[in-house]
């Protein structure tokens, strides 16, 4: 071969040199120019994201005490990637764990993610933390983070708050602010205003090492976390304790609103519960019993009890009758005991006296002169006529509406249309004969406690209400938009006297069912209802409000198989007005009385 | 004698010098980074790593400095003795040497710890040159041929008994010296075509293992090697071409042994790694581990890098080796595209260069130790780049004058003191 043939070679050695260096110039170009995923990637390796959780917004009452707020416990997280060479047997035994039970949960962080940090061991407390935290650095993987736990400081009001615990799967997959083991409001208003409540996360960033020790700040990417909103409720602590003690042992409700501001000052459904019981640990166990307990403690009978309104709704019947111009104040109606019984030394009352002595024919008759107006020559027609009428006349009042809804869970009850009618008879196929039960507050209707508290209102401001609601201020932003919306009910004010003067002497006459409710000093006005239960203790019911004039609360007491409306709500009610309005309690053996009925034995 | 020094300053090739000159100083600023902790600003610490590094520096410049000084007449005498006392020291470490990462490969003396395979490199070449160089028309006898193939694969042998697949890779290299040499270019193709089907086999063999499957890969592979020789090689050389074809052919058949070499030779973590370089899933997650981390530092320095000592994957050693095999990591990080492509000019004009100082030679020894250097550089550069950004298998092999070593950079420092002195004396000579 010649030499300069050989010579040539020299090129084929450069080109192949050259070849190779344009191949990594060529990855060079692919992996720090182009592609992102690598640089990612050393991200993910070295930065450490630490999530700063914001403070929940706690809830106050209406003069600022404080009713639910945040303590501190402990949580220990697992990361799996960092989760090297993990000692398991070591800390299943520090944290007290079977180590089938930490391997089990360390599988399914690891199916959650690798990278993200799951919970392991949840709210410890204080002292258990100090235990385990001096060990900690020994398990790669493992941190602690404190949390925040809710605490109903005052222990009052658990229905109305609601629940906050973990979120599960189905928020984890609907809301990105959530990781598996975080915390969110469940029910009542936790879970209404869960967007106000939580408040932003914050995040500090660090650099680690390749044992994910921390090694350098980034403190410019770190974000401070923003506090939840506080919330400042319309209850009035005294008074919703006050309740409560005066409902424990009892089944039934209280609701106690400010007539001029819709602003509920208390809510109680008994049998309640201790709220923190259900934030904490044990929480699995006390829901379990509290579900499957007979009285139903879960279940807020204040919003959701729906209940025939009885003698109650004759003061709406006459209202309404008065205001359609079908009787006056002072139109006698004879006590015709022969269609519908009746109670009492009566024979014919004006409207004040029907409704104190509660006479059944009186309304029943009220009820027909407002339903059969004559529209239609046949009677059957007329009645339907009539009936949408009254029907939209009671909605106007609230009932068969969820109030606005302000209030979680709230629940609309039923006032019968004709529609409803016309499902169960036929079109024509009923007549006022047919339905007649519903003028004196029995058959097919259905009210809820807070309905007929928010009746106690109306009549109180003669003929408005504002929507009944919680929230005094958010945050320090006032109410929330649309929380009070004013509502009128279009019968004139002029009406509302004689059915104020009938409540003032269901109270105050002699004969009165509501004595027990009186205060020395202090102008209530109320009625009392009865609750039908076939072959039971009938439910007694009581609404009221008080003073008579500019009324400052007006309330419902519920009490389930007590008997009649007189016997434990209005004392109850009465308590609760002297209580609010001067104090105090002079009726000492009112309210020895009510602490020791107890109808659970029932 | 201060004739003679002013004389071969005079001719030493300052271009190859500046070359090697910020390749090593551009190495140790790495090495500092690297081995340095943040939190320690004392990094000059003699004990540590950029310390030490210093030191071999000093210590090499003044081992160049002697060298240089040296008559070639030296080298070339006693170029075989070198190579037999390498060869004398090679025997001796695997019989006393000490184990460091499960190969044998290590003089332990006081402190420092000498690899001799650094200095077989630089010996084998010196003693391939000195033979081919004695009687240039013997090389077409096949004596010769075998011999020159003894002279590289016996110091290769030894070291694959350490083992070390790196340095035995780099010996692979020599057949360019040998191409320039004379050897048939079919050699080249062959070993560029067995790759190929390697990497098939390696890529593919998992589809059942067919036997006439790996025959029509044959086949093929060989029609269309065939083809390309048809188009560029003239008629005459016709002849060599059949050779070439059956040589092929033979070589297409070893490598459908490969699936089964592959099986039955190589070690599991080579086999793993090799698999990790074809994305073929592995069973150990972590049999990634160094090459993900070197990629992910190399791909978060962006267009301009983190900055000196900046590089959070270095700082907090990610990449395992960082100082010494995946220094370029420590490179890519911190300086990013702009100093990675700066590393891979430098590589590539130093061997240019080399090559250019061969070919302008008139002594045959000094032409053949030059491409001996030429190609000992490409390999390593090739091996230890190509695994790095993920393009080769993982093999410890070092990146020259980067990676933190005293051996490397003092076998390095003889492999081109040598050659700047056999070249700064090209007009004296005529071999």
């Amino acid at each position: 071969m010649r030499n300069s043939d050989l010579k040539r070679r020299s090129l084929v050695f450069i080109a192949i040199v050259v070849l190779i260096a344009c191949i990594f110039i060529a990855k060079l170009t692919h992996l720090q120019l182009i592609s992102s995923e690598w640089s990612n990637y050393a991200g993910r390796l070295t930065e450490d994201r630490e999530r700063l959780d914001p403070i929940r917004g706690q809830f106050l009452d209406r003069n600022g005490e404080l009713l639910v707020t945040n303590i501190a416990s402990y949580d220990l997280l697992i990361t799996p990637r960092k989760a090297v060479d993990l000692d398991t047997l070591a800390l299943a035994e520090l944290i007290g764990w079977e180590v089938e039970r930490l391997i089990e949960q360390l599988d399914k962080a690891s199916n959650y993610s690798r990278y993200v940090a799951s919970v392991l061991v949840k709210q410890l407390n204080y002292k258990e933390y100090a235990q385990i935290s001096k060990e900690l650095y020994q398990f790669p993987g493992i941190k602690a983070r404190t949390r925040s736990i809710r605490s109903n400081v005052a222990g009052v009001a658990g229905h109305l708050i609601g629940e906050y615990r973990e979120a599960d799967q189905k928020d984890l997959n609907s809301d990105k602010f959530y990781s598996l083991g975080d915390y969110k409001g469940k029910s009542g208003l936790e879970a209404r205003h869960e967007k106000d409540l939580r408040g932003v996360p914050g995040a500090r960033y660090h650099i680690v090492d390749v044992r994910n020790n921390k090694r350098e700040i980034l403190a410019d990417l770190d974000t401070m976390p923003i506090s939840g909103s506080d919330i400042t409720l319309t209850l009035d602590l005294g008074l919703q304790r006050f309740a409560e003690e005066l409902m424990e042992g009892k089944r039934g409700s209280v609701v106690a609103i400010e007539p001029s501001t819709g602003e509920v000052l208390a809510i109680v459904s008994s049998p309640f519960y201790d709220a923190d019981d259900l934030t904490g640990s044990r929480r699995g166990v006390v829901y379990d019993s509290l579900r499957t307990h007979p009285h139903k403690p879960l279940y807020n009978r204040a919003l959701r009890g729906t209940y025939r309104p009885g003698s109650i709704f004759k003061m709406l019947q006459g209202l309404i009758a008065l205001d359609e111009g079908v009787i006056y104040p002072h139109s006698v109606i004879e006590c015709n005991r022969e269609i519908i019984g009746c109670h009492g030394e009566h024979t014919a009352d004006n409207l004040t006296q029907a409704i104190t002595h509660s006479c059944n024919p009186y309304f029943r008759e009220v009820m027909r002169r407002v339903v059969l107006r004559g529209k239609d020559e046949n009677h059957l027609v007329d009645a339907s006529i009539g009936l949408t009428n009254w029907n939209e006349r009671v909605e106007d009042f609230g009932f068969g509406t969820d109030l606005g809804g302000n209030l979680p869970g709230t629940r609309k009850g039923q006032i019968p249309s004709s529609g409803y009618y016309d499902g169960i008879y036929g079109k024509t196929h009923w007549g006022y004969s047919t339905i007649y039960s519903i003028s004196i507050g029995e058959g097919e209707l259905l009210t809820t406690p807070l309905q007929m508290a928010n009746l106690a209102c109306i009549i109180a401001n003669r003929g408005t209400y504002r929507e009944p609601h919680a929230i005094r201020d958010l945050g320090g932003r006032g109410k929330p938009e649309g929380e009070d919306n004013l509502h009128e009910t279009s019968v004139n004010p002029k009406h509302f006297d004689p059915v104020i003067d009938a409540m003032q002497l269901v109270i105050e006459d002699e004969t009165g069912t509501a004595r027990r409710a009186r205060v020395e000093g202090i102008e209530i006005c109320g009625k009392t209802g009865t609750v039908q239960n076939k072959g039971d203790l009938d439910h007694s019911a009581f609404i009221a409000f008080a003073p008579r004039e500019n009324p400052k609360i007006a309330l419902s007491v519920y009490v389930e198989y007590s008997g009649h409306g007189g016997t434990w709500s209005a004392p109850i009610a009465g308590l609760l007005i002297e209580k609010y309005l001067t104090d105090s309690i002079k009726y000492k053996h009112r309210l020895d009385r009510v602490l020791t009925f107890e109808v659970d034995e029932l | 004698m201060s004739y003679r020094k002013a004389s071969i300053l005079k001719n030493l090739d300052w271009f190859l010098v500046t070359l090697v000159v910020l390749l090593v100083f551009f190495g140790w600023v790495n090495i500092i980074s690297a081995t340095s902790n943040i939190e320690l600003a004392d990094w000059l610490d003699w004990n540590g790593k950029a310390g030490k590094q210093l030191l071999w520096m000093g210590i090499c410049v003044l081992f160049g400095l002697v060298i240089v000084n040296i008559e070639s007449e030296f080298f070339i005498r006693t170029s075989m003795l070198q190579y037999l006392f390498t060869l004398l020291l090679l025997v001796a470490v695997l019989i006393i040497g000490k184990k460091i990462g499960g190969a044998r490969s290590w003089f332990s003396l006081g402190g420092f710890s000498l690899q001799p395979s650094e200095f077989a490199k630089p010996t084998t070449a010196l003693a391939l040159a000195y033979y081919l160089s004695r009687d240039s028309s013997k090389w077409k006898s096949l004596r010769s041929r075998i011999l020159s193939i003894l002279i590289v694969g016996l110091p290769a042998g030894l070291i694959l008994l350490q083992p070390d697949a790196g340095t035995v890779l780099v010996f692979a290299g020599f057949v360019f010296v040998l191409y320039r040499e004379g050897l048939s270019g079919n050699v080249l193709i062959l070993g560029f075509a067995s790759l190929l089907l390697a990497i098939a086999t390696i890529l593919f063999g998992s589809w059942g293992g067919i036997e006439w499957f790996w025959g029509g890969w044959v086949i093929l592979g060989s029609g269309i090697l065939y083809i390309i020789r048809e188009a560029t090689v003239p008629r005459k050389r016709k002849s060599l071409t059949m050779w070439g074809s059956i040589m092929l052919i033979a070589g297409l058949f070893l490598s459908v042994g490969l699936h089964t070499g592959m099986e039955k030779v190589l070690k599991p973590h080579q086999k793993e790694r090799i698999h990790v370089l074809f994305g073929i899933d592995v069973n150990n997650p972590d049999a990634d581990y160094n090459i993900r981390h070197a990629k992910a530092a190399i791909g978060s320095g962006g267009f301009s890098g983190k900055g000196w000592m900046n590089g959070p994957m270095t700082a907090y050693s990610f990449v395992p080796e960082q100082e010494t095999d995946f220094i370029f990591c420590t490179i890519g990080e911190e300086w990013g595209y702009i100093g990675s492509f700066f590393v891979v000019l430098l590589f590539t004009m130093l061997i240019i260069r080399v090559v250019v100082i061969a070919e302008r030679q008139r002594s045959r020894f000094t032409r053949v130790y030059a491409y001996g250097v030429a190609s000992i550089l490409f390999m390593h550069f090739l091996v230890n780049i190509g695994m790095v950004l993920g393009l080769a298998p993982v093999i410890g092999i070092p990146l020259p004058f980067f990676s933190y070593g005293g051996s490397s950079l003092l076998g390095f420092t003889f492999l081109l003191s040598v050659l700047l002195r056999l070249d700064g004396e090209r007009f004296k000579m005529l071999r």
